[in-house]
């Protein structure tokens, strides 16, 4: 076992407070997102889920995720191999014990992952919309907060294996995620691409010796404002990230909200132009998720980089989002409601590596990818194990009729639009 | 061929380790080549279990 102290000062800890509970809207937004992008007779059991998933990570991380995260001058389990120290694993009390006595900035940190658990717990949620049963969504969302992400938490984030690979192979700073878009995003968007393929496309979605059939979200406010509010989560979680683990001054924060700001920027605006050129208009929810894939790209490295860098990561998230989305549709077959295997998946990969390119250090960028390759090469396997599991004792899909008469019928017993006409499915008939 | 290519993926992930183990420092090229190619190994894995998701997925389509 190791354990190592860090202090902050008493200004950053109230600034760091005021960010986290602005990243609050982070996943209010996410949620209005996946809300939006599903269908009108499954908006309630969406935002119900998305109230549950939240509420359900936040216990199970409580109860046993925060022991395995550990916390900064914790505790932790260690081995050693080729002369080097490995922290795999923290070992803070269960049930968060003994976190009110900790330092102020201790108990930051720890709110920064219960915020960053519920926001990665979100995202395969809004992939499995109009087929996951809410109670198989607050499983996977259980044991991604319990098990998973803590694991990786204390990787990157509490002096873990991965974060110390600057000091034990002299890799640059170690392995840099300040805001989560690997850690967040891209394990979201990995626990998305597992979720989908266990529990399948939509009915009627990829018919027979037919094309993709299109299924737009219902509501493109709902996708817009949510974006909005995803800004102001996410640019409060870039703060609050590059003071807590990157351990910046104050005076870096300006530039890292602009920096957050031009990567989306860059991103919303290259998405239009690809998706003017492609389909002859702009399209909402594309140009929405182009928005989304530039801020989760900046989470990676808004803190990192310069502002024309930032700029140019945000563009190439938004070339590439709208084109994966598509791809990922119509060749592989994936129905993904939300987008969020290119939009949190990609973009979060996108993201972490940038922060490598962008580096002047010598060895950041592998040491990137060491931590891309990680998340992708024992997660991806790992996740896709575990939720075969839990579709063995809770299963994840809806059954056929659940699914004809739409999910806020079959599982709360009412729609979330009452009073209007939800028009059938032709692919039931 | 899911099952193989999602077993292939953390071969990986242990070859972009080995790397760290095997070279020193002053290796760096040596080094980085190993890790991306450890990355290449999952990006095959990740080909490969895409594949089989897709035929399986097309055995079952309505």
């Amino acid at each position: 076992m190791m354990s190592n102290a860090i202090v902050f000062p008493e200004s950053t800890l109230a600034v760091v407070l005021v960010f986290l509970l602005l990243a609050t809207l982070a996943p209010a937004g996410l949620a209005l997102i996946n809300a939006g992008l599903g269908r009108s007779r499954s908006a309630a059991q969406s935002l119900l889920g998305s109230l549950c998933v939240v509420a359900v990570s936040a216990v199970a991380f409580a109860l046993i995720g925060a022991s395995l995260a550990g916390t900064a001058g914790g505790t932790s389990f260690t081995f050693h191999v080729a002369g080097k120290s490995w922290d795999w694993l923290g070992a803070a009390p269960f049930f968060i014990r003994g976190l009110a006595a900790s330092p102020s900035h201790t108990q930051l940190c720890v709110l920064y992952q219960f915020l960053a658990v519920a926001l990665a717990a979100l995202i395969p949620w809004g992939s499995g919309a109009d087929r996951l049963r809410l109670a198989a969504g607050c499983a996977v969302a259980a044991l991604g907060a319990a098990f998973v992400f803590p694991v990786l938490a204390h990787w990157v984030w509490v002096a873990g294996w991965l974060a110390q690979l600057g000091v034990n192979f002299s890799l640059g700073a170690g392995f840099l995620d300040p805001a989560g878009a690997s850690l967040v995003h891209m394990t979201g968007g990995l626990s998305a691409l597992a979720l989908v393929w266990i529990a399948g496309p939509r009915k009627g979605k990829f018919p027979q010796g037919g094309f993709a059939t299109a299924m737009p979200g219902h509501n493109a406010v709902y996708i817009l404002f949510g974006s909005m509010l995803a800004f102001a989560g996410l640019t409060a979680f870039n703060a609050a990230g590059a003071l807590l683990w990157l351990h910046a001054p104050l005076a870096a924060l300006p530039i890292t909200a602009i920096n957050t700001l031009l990567s989306a920027s860059g991103a919303v605006l290259a998405t239009l132009a690809v998706t003017r050129i492609r389909f002859g208009k702009p399209d909402a929810s594309l140009c929405a998720n182009g928005w989304l894939a530039g801020l989760v790209a900046s989470s990676g490295c808004a803190a990192l980089v310069s502002p024309p860098q930032a700029l140019a990561v945000g563009v190439v998230a938004g070339i590439f989002t709208p084109l994966l989305v598509e791809f990922l549709e119509l060749a592989v077959a994936i129905d993904d409601p939300s987008g969020a295997i290119t939009v949190h998946g990609a973009s979060g990969l996108w993201g972490s590596l940038a922060a490598g390119f962008f580096s002047a250090q010598s060895g950041q960028l592998v040491a990137q990818l060491i931590g891309i390759a990680t998340l992708l090469g024992l997660v991806l396997p790992l996740l896709y194990l575990l939720f075969r599991i839990v579709n063995r004792i809770v299963p994840l899909r809806v059954d056929v009729d659940g699914e004809r008469i739409g999910m806020d019928l079959h599982e709360l017993g009412g729609g979330a639009y009452p009073e209007f006409v939800i028009h059938r499915d032709d692919s039931y008939r | 061929m899911k099952y193989a290519g999602l077993l292939v993926m953390p071969a990986g992930f242990f070859l972009s380790i080995a790397a760290l183990v095997l070279f020193p420092a002053s290796s760096a090229a040596a080094r980085a080549a190993f890790v991306v190619c450890g990355l290449a190994v999952e990006a095959l894995g990740l080909v490969v279990a895409a594949r089989g998701q897709l035929e399986a997925q097309g055995k079952n389509r309505p």
